[in-house]
């Protein structure tokens, strides 16, 4: 007799964990990176600068390395993107610099840029001043909403400049999806928190903690109190399958249990499903996968209702995933989440079709998948509750949901600006980041009057 | 193995399985090296230069290297000395080698004062070996010259004529004078050994050089005990500069008779063909041998033997200084002659490397088009002028080759263009 509902912690040793979660791409060594280095052609108008959405001069990085000068290559990074640290150890780069980068064309290898960056930054030198300074006080104070990547980035922007910046974070601690949301063996050892540190390094930065906006503090008391408001505050609300069964005990939330264990000091305290099923095809859906695997999970299958090259998540993680032991089924719907009265027993899909427009068409063939936990991971999406009701105090939204901006990243109230996956985009942190950077660039502008606040349109 | 006949050869009357002989050098310092590479399949061995007893002592801390950027060794300097072991010693183990190994080569190089007796004293020891010639180390650029020998003497083309007289004189082996490279024109000093009765020249000895400063210690490197001094270069960094020397004496009326034995960078059997071509009778080796250890002879005999037998040269001497008639001065270069860039888009893997340089530094004859997804390179036929810029910088073999274009001009050179003022007439 199989037993149901097998949701248990310490599926494995304390040790077999914390090896499971260790840094799952160490960092390169001298020789290494002497290797990787030497192999960037240094390109004229480098497709890699271009893909990525910081601009970092990526070239100009490697060079910098390649002659001993890491601390020059990590200031080349920052410059353009201060969270260069945790953007060397998440962005999906097979999708970004490292996909653009022409050693592909002939050799199938690019550069591996991601890895350069984090030498290089981890080889910041300590011992040398801070490589940024604050201009002037300009007597001006904004108010940025949200700790994440793009509120980070803005802050630290705008402090360069002389303005001084709050902070309302509405968690215990600021980083955003690099604290609570990253699958945890890509940043270990605290490194959100460090790099947090680090952007703090500059002054003129003060963060207030558990400060929910529309909950301890409102846009329309920020805009008054500060000269620009600037929003990160990212995305709240995750998507529902709709379908029967979706509220039984076992049908968990991805999103909410990274966060849980990200936060979770001893892993092993976990409960873990022994067969779990991960619905959803992005960068969430294999973290959860994975990290089940991790924790002891004994099945998991990652079901999505097209197929695998239609799936959001890049290959490289779903090469991941399958070197983890995850499996995929593909073409498959969710129907109905099966239960009793103790929680979830097996799933129920449709196998479904795909015709040469891409359209999908649900066949007859309907099976049925046992499993202890069902965890959806099918993207979340943006609550504009933190406005409130009254529609004078709620920027526009855009046609996806979020909040509406110009090229400026100016909503439509002149003082208040927005990046971050708030607005319409990648949802990626190096995305946020130049989210953050060019807002900064607009506010800093418009408070020192080199254009006026109505000039944009959104 | 396979049978590498086609590479046996004759340099001045010394005969060799191979035209590869390992320079003077410590490869070659010793009995146990020597057997070594020979065991490897080495033709045959220039013996580290011996000198009069007492033997210098060396430094420590002897070698000074330029990387490339993956720390690949572009060439490398030494601060050594001549051997620093009794001339008596050499001199047993020449003995007992060279009876083990009579089908090997093995010249005796030699360095003692510039004075005759000294050389009348070493001379017939050395010829009691067996050893089947000697060469004169003439180049040593760094220690002895400061003792009145090695790259001093190669500097004054009478010393060495009077020095290789003296040799020819008291001993009856075929005499190689091995000329430095530190010297404004490298053909009077090979003037000089063919006026004083030498039998060849090899060339190059190393190129005077510092390879590096230490930034914190502010010590040129090899640093010994904080301070440096300048030292040998050699190295697959000093080739073309080997390459032309070997080529301007072979050119040389005066000595374009005189056999060679070509050194300086050779890493490689092409390099070995190249000096051949250019001159060389046979080759040196050293640097190669340091870096990767004897093994690599096979390599060296494999390539130059398939290679010549593909092109149909039953031996070395078939295409030696085949080259020669192509070497010529600039003003004899066709000046009608036209060639411009071609980039293949195929193989263009879009670094942009062609254009930056040819944009920056050159003749702005390379168009760049299309957006960052479509980019494409294409060379401005009229402005480019053939200089090969971007050919050199492309990191891909056959994405940008250089084509002949057929001007339908005669053959022109500056002595009758019409821009010279100083034209002759046809």
């Amino acid at each position: 007799m199989t037993i149901t509902h097998d949701i248990k912690s310490n599926r494995l040793l304390d040790v077999e964990i914390i090896d499971n979660f260790s840094d799952m791409t160490p960092p390169l060594t001298d020789k290494q990176v002497l290797v990787a280095s030497e192999r960037c052609l240094f390109c004229y108008d480098a497709p890699c600068i271009e893909a990525c959405p910081t601009g970092i001069n990526i070239p100009l990085f490697i060079r910098k390395i390649n002659t001993g000068n890491a601390h020059g290559a990590a200031k080349e990074i920052l410059s353009a993107n201060i969270l260069g640290g945790s953007c060397a150890r998440v962005c999906p780069t097979e999708t970004l610099c490292e996909q653009a980068c022409v050693r592909n064309s002939c050799e199938e290898a690019p550069v591996e840029i991601g890895r350069l960056q984090r030498y290089a930054v981890d080889h910041l030198d300590k011992d040398m001043p801070y490589p940024f300074t604050r201009a002037k006080e300009t007597g001006k104070h904004v108010a940025v909403v949200g700790a994440g990547p793009a509120g980070l980035a803005c802050a630290h922007q705008l402090s360069r400049n002389g303005h001084q910046v709050t902070i309302y974070e509405a968690a215990n601690k600021s980083g955003g999806l690099n604290e609570y949301g990253i699958a945890l063996y890509k940043l270990v050892d605290n490194y959100a928190q460090k790099e947090v540190d680090f952007v703090l390094e500059l002054g003129g930065i003060e963060i207030k903690y558990q400060q929910a906006l529309g909950r301890d503090v409102s846009l329309s008391q920020l805009r008054e109190k500060y000269d620009a408001v600037f929003i990160s505050i990212g995305m709240s609300d995750v998507n529902a399958l709709n379908i029967p069964g979706e509220d039984s005990a076992g049908v968990e939330d991805s999103v909410a249990y990274i966060s849980d264990l990200r936060q979770e000091k001893s892993l092993a305290n976990l409960p873990v499903g022994r067969r779990v099923i991960v619905i959803g095809a992005g960068m969430t859906a294999i973290d959860i996968a994975v990290q089940s695997k991790k924790l002891g999970a004994e099945n998991v299958t990652i079901v999505y209702r097209r197929s695998l090259s239609d799936m959001g998540a890049s290959e490289h993680e779903q090469e991941l995933a399958l070197k983890n032991g995850v499996q995929f089924i593909c073409n498959a719907q969710p129907k109905q989440i099966i239960a009793d009265n103790s929680g979830v027993t097996a799933m129920e899909f449709t196998k479904t079709k795909c015709d040469e427009k891409g359209k999908l068409t649900l066949t007859q063939d309907i099976f049925s998948l046992p499993c202890d936990v069902v965890f959806k991971a099918i993207g979340q999406k943006f609550s504009s509750s933190p406005f409130g009701e009254n529609t004078a105090n709620k920027p526009a939204l855009d046609k996806r949901g979020r909040i509406a901006v110009n090229d400026s990243y100016q909503t439509s109230f002149p003082d208040v600006f927005a990046g971050g996956d708030c607005i319409d985009g990648k949802d990626l942190v190096v995305e946020a980041v130049d989210h953050g950077n060019k807002a900064a660039l607009a506010i800093h502008q418009q408070l020192s009057g080199l254009i006026s606040p109505q000039q944009k349109q959104l | 193995m396979k049978n590498r006949e086609n590479l046996a050869c004759e340099f001045i009357g010394i005969k060799s399985i191979n035209p590869f002989w390992l320079a003077s050098a410590p490869p070659t310092d010793k009995a146990y090296n020597v057997i070594r590479a020979f065991k490897a399949g080495w033709g045959g061995v220039v013996w580290k230069t011996l000198g009069e007893d007492p033997a210098p002592i060396n430094v420590s801390s002897r070698y000074g290297v330029h990387y490339g950027q993956n720390r690949q060794v572009v060439g490398f300097n030494n601060i050594e000395l001549i051997t620093d072991r009794p001339l008596q010693v050499n001199l047993d183990e020449i003995t007992q080698v060279k009876k083990d190994w009579p089908d090997r080569v093995i010249i005796v190089s030699l360095m003692v004062p510039c004075e005759e007796q000294s050389w009348k004293n070493i001379l017939p020891r050395v010829e009691a070996t067996g050893a089947d010639g000697i060469e004169l180390n003439f180049g040593c650029p760094h220690g002895m010259p400061e003792r009145g020998m090695g790259a001093a003497v190669g500097q004054v083309p009478e010393y060495i004529e009077m020095v290789t007289r003296w040799c020819k004189q008291y001993c009856s082996l075929p005499v190689i004078v091995k000329l430095t490279p530190n010297i404004t024109d490298v053909r009077k000093p090979a003037e000089a050994a063919w006026r004083g009765g030498a039998d060849a020249v090899s060339l190059i000895n190393t190129i005077n050089s510092i390879t590096s400063v230490n930034l914190d210690t502010m010590s040129p490197e090899p640093s010994v005990d904080g301070k440096g001094t300048h030292g040998g270069y050699c190295g697959s960094a000093v080739k073309p500069i080997a390459l032309s020397m070997v080529s301007e004496i072979a050119r040389n009326p005066e000595t374009s008779t005189l056999p060679i034995s070509g050194i300086g960078g050779v890493s490689n059997w092409r390099d070995a063909a190249e000096f051949i071509a250019l001159g060389a009778s046979n080759v040196q080796v050293c640097t190669a041998a340091m870096l990767y250890g004897f093994t690599i002879i096979d390599e060296l005999c494999d390539g130059l033997s398939d290679w010549m037998e593909k092109k149909g040269y039953k031996n070395i001497s078939d295409f030696s200084r085949m080259a020669i008639p192509n070497t010529t001065d600039w003003k004899h270069l066709n000046m009608n002659y036209k060639r411009i860039a071609y980039i293949n888009e195929d193989a263009c893997i879009k670094c942009g490397r062609c254009f930056a340089a040819c944009e920056d530094t050159s003749h702005q004859a390379i168009l760049k088009t299309g957006d960052i997804d479509n980019r494409k390179y294409t060379v401005i036929e009229d402005e480019c002028v053939g200089c090969n810029l971007c050919e050199i910088t492309c990191p891909e073999p056959n994405a940008i080759v250089m084509k002949d274009i057929d001007t339908g001009e005669p053959h022109l050179s500056w002595l009758n263009h019409p821009a010279n003022p100083f034209k002759e007439t046809l």
